[in-house]
């Protein structure tokens, strides 16, 4: 093996020996994946969005594939905070010690999100929280608070207040002007900034005369996104200081590049995940390669560098 | 894995049989498990494709699946060929809990395709408490569509056909059959039935069953992106307590008591 030491960074305090993370919403809590790849090689797990309270989720069929992507619904199920302390986290501090956990939090309200923040303050083998304002399936919270510049600002000052954590918000694609939204978190004491989430989508089937999913609408991931991903991160690395996680149709290590060179300063894996279990693991051997193939020392040095 | 096509045959109008070389998913599957198999090699269709185990043997380290062809990635599936290699992970899920004594009779119920996962739950118990006292019941819409008939009566229990068109059989659906099956039978003896199906062959199968306090596993049928229990897509709505809850197909099932399910 290289030395792996051009891959390793730091993203607001949060040490990775690589900069690819895998994705939340699409590993689970890790340990679903724990018997298909070897978690200790992960830059980063984000979980699944966590509430207060355990979610139900939605009615199914919760997801419905289309080109080169798919559309989930699956309406942010999860067993709420408390199972994550007490039962998840300690399953990953034992399985993948040398992995920072970044927990994805979820909220009806401004008071859930800051209270989801408090819970995780000073929990062992939580790294960072990736507050999660862009769902676009749930009726309340998720996406209303990322689709305005006020809301926004809003969680973000209420989470920044209720922990020493490193706040990282998650941008929604569905927006006139994602630089806005960003300006927003950076301004308000976010320490970083991870985009895109989903593209709000539909699908019918042309037979039966229905809609796809039982929710209607979901949100659209995978390799159809990533030109989206890639124009929005580029514009969001231009205008805030703060660093920025590149996600949104990374399916290969090529594509992670791309990310980095649109100025991202590391990158999360998600619907590849399903396609491919080691997907994030493959990525990262495949940004070493790219870098020792052309004469870089270090990842930093391709962040931006697009011409 | 990487797994070796041995053999890939054309066994109905759109139905294939894939034997593959897989010396630890043979050794290791369960009835009821499935896996999960990346058909195509591009990105359209992107997603893996779940699929029944048909059959395991560990002597020979062969799986195999039965499948019918019904959008794009089957389509890619039935092209590949024997000497190529299937991504495949799994087993997967939680398989049939199989009956340890002979004392109870049993009733296995497929339609279509999903013979499957069943005529490998007969091949165990073939294997263990034996089919002397087992009846199948194989459904399909028309003739041409059953599956494995031969291969259940092979194994000695008692073979009835259902057919929607009549072609073949009892005519009309499974479930009528069932029951009057289930009214032939003398009363107090100890049944067990098993099914896999469409899942409105499996709310009626599980409203027989229910009505007349039968013990029931049903395996289900969900949309599925990951297979192993991280993106929570393949949701099947089961009983907690006074309320419901959603568990997932792939890791808490495919397999599920019928009164667990709760059907909209």
């Amino acid at each position: 093996m290289n030395d792996r030491s051009r891959l390793a960074v730091n993203i607001c305090g949060i040490r990775m020996k690589n900069p690819v993370m895998v994705a939340s919403g699409t590993f689970g809590f890790g340990k679903e994946y724990g018997d298909f790849v070897d978690l200790n090689q992960l830059g980063a797990i984000v979980t699944k969005g966590t509430s207060l309270e355990p979610w139900q989720g939605n009615p199914p069929d919760r997801i419905a594939e289309t080109p080169a992507g798919m559309l989930n619904a699956i309406g942010l199920q999860n067993d709420g905070v408390e199972s994550l302390i007490n039962e998840k986290i300690p399953w990953l501090r034992s399985a993948a010690p040398d992995v920072p956990v970044i927990v994805n939090v979820a909220g009806k309200t401004v008071d859930e999100y800051a209270e989801v923040a408090r819970r995780l303050d000073g929990v062992e083998g939580v790294a960072g929280l990736e507050i999660n304002i862009s769902c676009p399936n749930v009726k309340e919270g998720g996406i209303a608070f990322g689709t305005d510049p006020a809301m926004t600002a809003q969680v973000v000052r209420a989470v920044r207040k209720a922990t020493r954590l490193p706040v990282i918000p998650k941008l929604s694609p569905n927006v006139t002007d994602i630089v806005l939204m960003a300006r927003a978190c950076a301004d308000t004491g976010a320490d970083a900034i991870s985009l895109i989430n989903t593209l709000l989508g539909t699908a019918i089937d042309a037979e039966s005369r229905t809609f796809k999913l039982a929710n209607i609408t979901g949100g659209l991931s995978g390799p159809a996104i990533k030109p989206i991903a890639l124009r929005m991160v580029w514009q969001v690395a231009q205008a805030v200081d703060i660093p920025v996680i590149g996600v949104g149709g990374i399916m290969t290590a090529e594509d992670a590049v791309e990310f980095f060179l649109a100025g991202a300063d590391a990158v999360q894996v998600g619907t590849a995940n399903f396609v491919n279990p080691s997907a994030a693991v493959e990525i990262a051997d495949g940004l070493d390669t790219y870098l020792e193939r052309h004469g870089f020392k270090h990842i930093s040095e391709i962040v931006g560098a697009v011409e | 894995m990487k797994l070796a096509i041995i053999e890939h045959v054309k066994v109905g109008p759109r139905s294939w049989r894939l034997e593959l070389d897989a010396p630890e998913p043979a050794r290791d599957s369960v009835p009821g498990q499935f896996v999960h198999v990346l058909c195509g090699s591009s990105y359209d269709p992107l997603l893996r494709r779940p699929f029944s185990i048909h059959d395991a043997d560990a002597e020979s380290g062969r799986i195999r699946l039965l499948y019918e062809v019904r959008g794009r990635g089957t389509a890619l599936l039935a092209e590949r060929c024997p000497g190529e290699t299937l991504d495949v992970l799994g087993p997967l899920g939680q398989g049939f809990r199989l009956p340890e004594t002979s004392d109870a009779r049993l009733l296995l119920v497929a339609g279509g395709i999903a013979v499957a996962p069943l005529y490998f739950l007969a091949r165990r118990i073939a294997d263990t408490v034996g089919c002397a006292r087992t009846t199948f019941l194989i459904a399909a819409r028309t003739k041409s569509m059953l599956l494995c008939v031969e291969e259940f009566s092979s194994l000695g229990g008692d073979v009835r056909l259902a057919t929607d068109d009549g072609s073949a059989g009892y005519s009309g659906f499974v479930t009528r059959l069932m029951s009057e099956y289930l009214e032939g039978l003398t009363g107090g003896e100890k049944l067990i039935v098993f099914a896999c199906g469409p899942m409105p062959m499996l709310e009626g199968v599980a409203g027989i069953t229910k009505a007349r306090g039968l013990k029931c596993q049903i395996s289900t049928e969900a949309k599925m992106a990951c297979g192993v229990g991280a993106c929570m897509s393949c949701a099947i709505k089961v009983r907690a307590g006074d309320s419901f809850e959603y568990v997932r197909a792939c890791r808490e099932g495919p397999v599920f008591d019928a009164d667990e399910v709760i059907w909209e």
